[in-house]
């Protein structure tokens, strides 16, 4: 479903990645780890199509169609999805509006005409109570005054609404308190299908033992240092990154 | 698309005045320029009764012996008032015809604004008094505004059929020597609206004029009169737009409201007047004097969406006369490319235990200057006045300007007043996020605008809300955010 190869980019001449491969097929979850500054919230942008990062070599491929011409709105059409870190604040733009909007931009893109307001709100309704969330919360302006955990709730609940084939969630555990955090795992859990992938990308063990991964990865340094299946977290929770970092030294 | 300075510069360039057509409607036009003779012959045209006619000559008595202000934070290259026609009426015009007898050229024009009378008429419940190049071409619904006693018709009209109500209001607020552009106003005023509200009335349908600079090189000058009697209500919309014109045209008008005890009086804008190419070359200026007067127990909102105009110099004030009165202003002031808005409002506490509250948006793109100006004052016996101001603006790119410039004259000891203000910009990374959601960053923008807008969006009524947010969006994506 989507194939990365070769990729390398970077920012104000800055090289951050520096030759990723990685394939991620339809029905799986990945998991992304590695130590600050070693380049995955990078990969996440590149991925989504944010411009402040140039791909200098290699290519992403989603569902066989190259993206590198394609402009970030339409790979949200196309169904990438990306739980940002820190989500920004849209003053005086509702969860709802935002949604509406969001969902009629890309039927429009796909020549359908705007979700007639009885589905949208059956929609809404449905996916409000996946993520438990309050019918009040709905109305307020997005991510303003938001806790960090109504922050992140609010960006798989948007995934929820959007159905995406691809979803990235960059430390979408980060600023979670436990409750929370099942909630928001279970809620991705359920979203999870044959036809969707999952991509979390974290520091910490403690989200995968929610959302299990069939393939976990270690970037270190701009580049994928190890492949390996779920155990690999739990190696690297117990021996911490220096491990590896010494290991690919070698 | 990232959001960088120089594409979003590049989308704000695209949008060209999308109203800039002109109808080809044979006209009757002064001479230029203006001297005592003009003002008479204006008059007479009109064919007004003397008392008018003596009432617009001592204006121009003012008028001559003053100078244009400076004080606003504008520049622009001051009209040469010996060159501008002081008078355009469509030659066609009747005031007995009826709307079916209108000019189709005229109907076909209000169609491409997307203002169709008929279907006003017949839909939304909305009179309409339409002012084009100074004369009132078509009035509606009279009959049933009549009815009620209520009186709307163009001002031309009132001075001749209600003369005893438009001698003693007219002037009362905006004085003729109030400033430079009223004068002149009062000296050339071709026409304009006039509305009548009995006591205890409450106007059943929201009025509206749309008002439009037609004929190249003539200045507008119309007179707004809107009189709520006591405990009356009405809700008075006022729309403009004109067709795009090289040199810069002018307009000056005066608005006058009067709301006796315990009325109230909802005034909203909007404002779309030609701004001006994207070089800055061309566009209206629009000076206008807009005051309401404020009795016991009366309120007055007024709710302005300005998106248009090169240079605005414009601030719709309350004077809170009456105890317990009640001054709102709303505001949303748009400026893109070269254009200069210096707008806000006075409110004038006079009364006990007045109150103003006072929200003004300000949003600015491309080389624009957008400004502030507001004053709140608070008289000596104006006993536990209140007054809230909220002014907020928002800035895209890195070459236009946002200004405040709040003047607070208390002289109460028991006033409580209340400042806030805030700065912001559209950041590259509100505009990734809403790509990233599959928005495009034109509709991004203007869905940060319109959340930016709120506030004073929800305070306009229904259809002119959506028509406002139209506006917005024009303005500022592919021109409008």
């Amino acid at each position: 479903m989507l194939k990365i190869k070769d990729l390398h980019a970077s920012v104000e001449d800055k090289e951050i990645l520096k030759g990723i491969n990685l394939e991620v097929k339809a029905g799986e979850v990945h998991a992304i780890m590695g130590p600050n500054g070693s380049g995955k919230s990078t990969l996440a942008s590149v991925i989504a199509g944010n411009e402040n990062f140039e791909v200098t070599q290699g290519s992403i491929e989603l569902s066989g169609e190259d993206l590198e011409e394609v402009s970030p709105e339409e790979r949200a059409h196309k169904g990438v999805f990306l739980s940002f870190q820190y989500p920004v604040e849209i003053p005086g733009v509702s969860v709802t509006n935002f949604m509406k909007t969001a969902i009629n931009e890309s039927r429009k893109a796909k020549g359908l005409e705007d979700m007639p307001a009885k589905d949208m709100l059956k929609l809404i309704r449905e996916k409000s109570e996946l993520l438990e969330i309050d019918r009040k919360f709905l109305s307020r302006s997005l991510n303003e005054g938001f806790s960090g955990g109504e922050k992140k709730r609010n960006e798989i609940f948007q995934m929820a609404m959007l159905e995406p084939k691809v979803a990235i969630l960059d430390e979408t555990d980060s600023g979670l308190d436990i409750d929370a955090l099942r909630i928001v795992a279970s809620g991705v859990n359920k979203l999870k299908s044959k036809d969707n992938a999952v991509i979390l990308i974290t520091h910490y063990q403690r989200l995968l033992e929610y959302i299990v991964p069939d393939y976990v990865h270690v970037l270190h340094n701009g580049k994928i240092v190890k492949s390996g299946g779920k155990e690999l977290a739990l190696e690297l929770e117990e021996k911490g990154y220096d491990w590896l970092k010494q290991e690919t030294a070698v | 698309m990232a959001y960088t300075e120089e594409e979003l510069k590049k989308e704000l360039e695209t949008k060209e005045y999308e109203y800039g057509f002109y109808t080809d409607i044979e006209s009757e036009t002064f001479p230029n320029g203006l001297n005592e003779e003009i003002v008479i012959a204006i008059s007479k045209k009109k064919g007004e009764p003397e008392w008018m006619t003596l009432w617009r000559l001592e204006a121009f008595k003012y008028w001559k012996e003053m100078e244009e202000p400076e004080w606003a934070n504008v520049h622009y290259q001051k009209p040469d008032f010996q060159a501008i026609s002081y008078y355009s009426a469509p030659k066609k015009a009747d005031p007995n015809k009826t709307l079916d007898d209108v000019d189709p050229e005229l109907l076909e024009m209000y169609k491409k604004l997307g203002i169709s009378v008929d279907e006003q008429k017949k839909l939304q419940n909305v009179a309409v008094d339409i002012v084009m190049d100074s004369v009132s071409v078509a009035t509606t619904f009279k009959k049933t505004l009549a009815e009620k006693g209520i009186i709307f018709c163009s001002i031309s009209e009132a001075i001749k059929d209600h003369p005893e109500l438009v001698k003693k209001y007219i002037g009362s607020v905006v004085p003729k020597k109030d400033n430079f552009y009223a004068a002149l106003n009062s000296a050339v005023f071709s026409d304009g609206s006039f509305c009548y509200i009995p006591k205890g009335v409450r106007c059943p349908m929201e009025l509206s004029t749309y008002f439009r600079i037609n004929q190249a090189g003539t200045g507008q000058f119309e007179r707004t009169l809107v009189i709520a009697d006591e405990e009356s209500y009405v809700s008075y919309l006022e729309g403009c737009t004109a067709p795009s014109r090289d040199e810069n045209q002018l307009h000056a008008a005066v608005v006058e409201l009067i709301a006796l005890d315990g009325a109230e009086i909802k005034y909203s804008t909007v404002q779309n007047w030609f701004p001006g190419g994207k070089d800055g070359k061309g566009g209206v200026f629009n000076f206008v004097t807009k005051r309401a007067m404020v009795e016991k127990n009366a309120k007055v909102s007024w709710t302005q969406v300005e998106t248009g105009s090169a240079v605005t110099w414009k601030y719709p004030s309350c004077i809170l006369k009456g105890d317990n009165s009640i001054g709102e202003f709303y505001s949303i002031a748009v400026t893109n490319n070269y254009q200069q808005a210096d707008t806000g409002t006075k409110m004038v506490h006079i009364g006990k235990n007045t109150k103003s509250t006072i929200i003004s948006k300000g949003i600015s793109a491309g080389k624009s200057q957008n400004s502030y100006r507001g004053l709140v004052q608070v008289n000596s016996r104006a006993e536990g006045a209140r007054n809230f101001s909220q002014c907020d603006s928002l800035l895209m790119g890195n070459e236009c300007g946002a200004h405040t410039f709040p003047y607070i004259e208390a002289k109460n000891k028991s006033a409580m007043i209340e400042h806030e203000a805030t700065t912001s910009k559209i950041g590259e990374d509100q505009i990734f996020y809403c790509n990233q959601r599959g928005i495009d960053t034109e509709k991004a923008i203007a869905l940060i605008v319109n959340g930016f807008s709120k506030e004073v969006l929800n305070k306009l009524p229904m259809e002119f809300a959506v028509e406002a947010q139209k506006l917005l969006e024009i303005s500022l994506e592919g021109s409008v955010g």
